[in-house]
């Protein structure tokens, strides 16, 4: 509602995005197509995205195509006559064998993704993420081989977009930046900070209701579940601030627990973990230290302590 | 003389009660308990449909305008409950009973009584389960689905759980009816392989209803169970599985998407050959793909679970299973195609709403098939891909068929013509409007975009008001709908002929129009040359 001139450059902005793709990572006004994202595993959905939607065209085109020559050539208006076939074996064959071959081709490719998905083994670095009504909590295991001791946060919804979501606020949604991106409910507090080029294990879980932890630039969601660890792994290669929300509904802020990953050098990473660890270790309480978390819920506990040696022994639940 | 007066007692005796409530209330016959199962599911969708204006005023722009996150939730549960178990599925089940003892040669339902019964459950039913809304502590907000451990922090859960048990019983008992009177009370001559397509997904639909609904029961039984009597099935601090119960509900949950899919296969099988005035394509083929979907739906459900973190050999079966529907589903859509190659087509209101499921329903299919692919699932799941998906299959797919029915057997009921002119209007309004609403949130979703959110950041904002605008007249469009249909039963002039489409083939259009009260007394002759499908033997 602010300015059509912005809106319509975003337009063709997009326009461009959908073409040269791999360019958008957050979403972006009028994307027609998904993110290719920006780690090592996330074209596999964007490519078998791409190839099953070409392959659903051009079978669409053809049955579609058969359709309407049909509704031309055969109307009743155009003087046909109706024929008094009902069956023709080999047509039926035909298109009852191409269709599983093309199947078989789609289904080989989809299992290459997935059993490269379901490799969280190698990793350098585990990063355990809990879900919780309605704010995320991260803890660093270890990096790099050595175990991380106390550094963990809670990531809730930034302040100006809980303001401006508030029912009848009377803010401007499209007020909500940081530079020149919208962040409106894709903001939090605090991110999480993580090295590029690196091949990170997410083990995640939940404290209270299920949740699902989706980063688009990633190119995988995985539910939190309480109670159950789920593992899964990224590589981020290029440096950059990534937006996600929460993928299962959770409730009534389900829509307001967004995810923020911000990919830096490995350089800069270290720097960033040295202070939050020196952080953790100062006696008295920081917003680092991981105190029991607060939200409500007797199921917290368990899932929580159950995590911890699940996380460091097994990927996939059993 | 004494023949006439013969005749009018016989007339008398055998007509419609005119008492009021005897006759709507106490009634054991097919055609009026048909007609309150098809009021009972136009009803349904209006108040559905209400839900989902709600809903789509809410993300008409980013920030939060109307209601709050917790009663937006209230809205996406009651309109999905109210859509699959009022509207969808009582439509199928009063189309069922009208045209099915019809298209047999059967004179009623084998079990009137339990046929009224399982009718009247239903209203009880919804009123249980609307009341939720005006209770303190609001309805149902955990999603259709109902998953632990999120539905269990409702109050208004033990109202919903009753009140799906009900519908289940109701089902259940529809579905034993229908399988009763099909496999026994087909008039002689009328072999399976001779029965309309109609029914053959019909008597289908009926063993995966048999199946499954006490399935449901069953899971949310546990869920009550776990709330107010302290046990843990779905509980992990109590050594149970949140997870146990997605796959319990949709061991129900795909099997139902079928039971909302297959009658409307059937529907479709009849109107195409009707007005190509050609015998439709490939009969058993049609059958054997409808037997084969059915059987392929009970062993897919783990495909809405794909990021819930399953064992990859999980992820793979269930994803090649998914993908196998694509087969017989391809089957069905070809053979509609030739079903109309080399005919002699015409195009009322019917016809044009099958011709609009063929295509619609058959671009739900694509981003069905898309979505079995467990990688990119990663990325479309419980995103607006998915809302998109299931409208398509859903609103295109089975309310197309639906509404094509309702047209295409109006006549018959009311013995009447509707407008065909207000008919067309309707189609055209609601498959331009409808392809508005549901076609942009394909965008929205591979942008990014969850479903279930009451607000979203600005990026989202074009695709959703152009939805809205959509979602608003493809709504107003059904009030045409409801016109069409009061006009047509009440103030049309037109009369009906027996036979009321020119390529008509089948029992049902050898009664008088509108059919009587009691029909097939005495068991039809079957001429195999006068049945929908032609010769089956070849």
């Amino acid at each position: 509602m602010t300015s059509g001139g912005i809106r319509i450059k975003a337009w063709a902005a997009a326009a461009c995005a959908l073409f040269s793709s791999a360019v958008w990572a957050n979403p972006q006004p009028g994307q027609l197509n998904m993110t290719r994202g920006v780690s090592e595993w996330s074209p596999e959905p964007y490519f078998l995205n791409n190839v099953a939607l070409g392959v659903c065209v051009v079978i669409g085109v053809l049955v579609f195509g058969a359709m309407f020559i049909a509704m031309f050539r055969f109307r009743k208006s155009r003087g046909a006559v109706a024929e008094k076939w009902s069956h023709n074996t080999m047509l039926e064959v035909v298109w009852t064998t191409i269709p599983v071959i093309i199947l078989i081709v789609l289904a080989w490719m989809a299992t290459g993704g997935l059993v490269s998905f379901a490799d969280t083994t190698g990793s350098q670095m585990t990063v355990k993420v809990t879900g919780y009504q309605w704010k995320w909590r991260y803890d660093y295991v270890d990096y790099q081989g050595k175990a991380i001791d106390k550094v963990g946060f809670m990531s809730k919804l930034d302040e100006q977009s809980n303001d401006t979501r508030q029912l009848r606020s009377g803010l401007d949604p499209h007020a909500v930046k940081v530079g020149d991106e919208n962040t409106y409910l894709l903001n939090v507090d605090k991110p999480l900070v993580v090295p590029v080029d690196t091949k990170i294990r997410f083990v995640i879980t939940a404290g209270d209701v299920i949740h699902s932890w989706w980063v688009p630039a990633l190119g995988w969601k995985i539910d939190a579940i309480p109670g159950i660890v789920n593992a899964a792994w990224t590589n981020i290669k290029v440096p950059g601030t990534y937006r996600g929300q929460c993928a299962e509904l959770c409730g009534q802020d389900h829509g307001f627990m967004p995810i923020v990953v911000k990919a830096v050098s490995k350089a800069e990473f270290a720097q960033w973990l040295a202070q939050q660890e020196a952080a953790g270790k100062a006696p008295p309480a920081t917003p680092a230290t991981p105190a029991s978390p607060a939200p409500a819920s007797t199921a917290a506990a368990p899932a929580t302590a159950q995590a911890a040696p699940v996380a460091t022994t097994s990927g996939k639940r059993g | 003389m004494a023949h006439a007066a013969t005749h009018d007692h016989h007339d008398e005796h055998h007509g419609a009660p005119s008492n009021f409530f005897t006759r709507w209330f106490m009634s054991t016959n097919h055609k009026d308990i048909g007609t309150l199962y098809l009021i009972f599911s136009l009803t349904a969708f209006f108040v559905g449909g209400s839900f989902a204006m709600v809903i789509r005023a809410e993300l008409f722009k980013p920030g939060m305008q109307l209601v709050q996150p917790y009663f937006f939730n209230e809205m996406t549960t009651m309109h999905a409950l109210v859509m699959i178990f009022g509207a969808i599925m009582p439509a199928f089940v009063g189309l069922g009973n009208w045209m099915i003892p019809l298209m047999i040669g059967a004179p009623d339902m084998a079990l009137p009584r339990m046929n009224n019964l399982s009718f009247w459950i239903l209203p009880f039913a919804f009123a249980l389960m609307l009341s939720t809304l005006f209770m303190h502590g609001g309805g149902p907000a955990g999603g259709w689905t109902m998953y632990p451990p999120l539905s269990l922090q409702s109050d208004s859960l033990a109202y919903v759980v009753f009140a799906i048990h009900l519908m289940g019983i109701s089902s259940i008992m529809g579905a034993i009816n229908i399988i009763a009177t099909i496999l026994n009370m087909r008039a002689p001559g009328m072999d399976l392989l001779k029965m309309p397509v109609f029914v053959w997904s019909w008597l289908i639909t009926a063993f995966l209803l048999i199946a499954v609904m006490p399935v449901l029961a069953g899971a949310v039984t546990m869920l009550l169970t776990d709330k107010y009597f302290g046990t843990s099935f779905f509980n992990a601090a109590g050594g149970g599985d949140p997870v146990l119960y997605q796959h319990v509900f949709w061991f129900f949950g795909h099997p139902e998407v079928y039971i909302m899919i297959l009658p409307a296969f059937g529907i479709i099988s009849e109107v195409i050959p009707t007005f190509s005035r050609k015998p439709i394509f490939g009969y058993k083929a049609m059958v054997f793909a409808i037997a084969s979907i059915a059987f392929l739906s009970f062993i897919v459900w783990a495909h809405h679970m794909f990021a819930v973190g399953l064992p990859l050999g999980a992820e793979i079966f269930f994803m090649y299973a998914t993908m196998l529907i694509a087969v017989p589903t391809g089957v069905k859509v070809f053979n509609w195609v030739s079903t109309m190659w080399g005919g002699s087509l015409t195009f009322e209101t019917p016809m044009l709403f099958a011709i609009a499921f063929v295509i619609l329903f058959t671009i739900g299919g694509f981003s069905g098939l898309m979505l079995a692919l467990v990688p990119a699932d990663f990325q479309y799941h419980d995103t607006y891909f998915v809302v998109a998906h299931f409208h398509y299959v859903l609103v295109t797919g089975a309310a197309f068929a639906i509404m094509s029915g309702t047209y295409y057997w109006l006549p018959k009921w009311c013995g009447h013509m509707y407008s065909e002119f207000w008919g067309k209007m309707h189609f055209w309004n609601s498959v331009v409007w409808v392809n508005v609403l549901f076609f942009p949130q394909h965008f929205l979703g591979l942008a990014g975009m969850p479903r279930r959110i009451p607000d979203y950041n600005v990026a989202f904002a074009n695709f959703n008001m152009i939805s809205s605008i959509g979602g608003f007249l493809f709504g107003a469009s059904q009030l045409i709908f409801l016109g069409v249909i009061i006009h047509a039963v009440f103030f049309s002039k037109k009369k009906a002929p027996d036979r009321v489409w020119e390529g008509a083939r089948g029992l049902e259009w050898t009664v008088p129009s509108p059919a009587p009260h009691h029909t097939f007394a005495l068991p039809p002759v079957i001429h195999d040359d006068e049945l929908a499908h032609g010769h089956v033997e070849d």
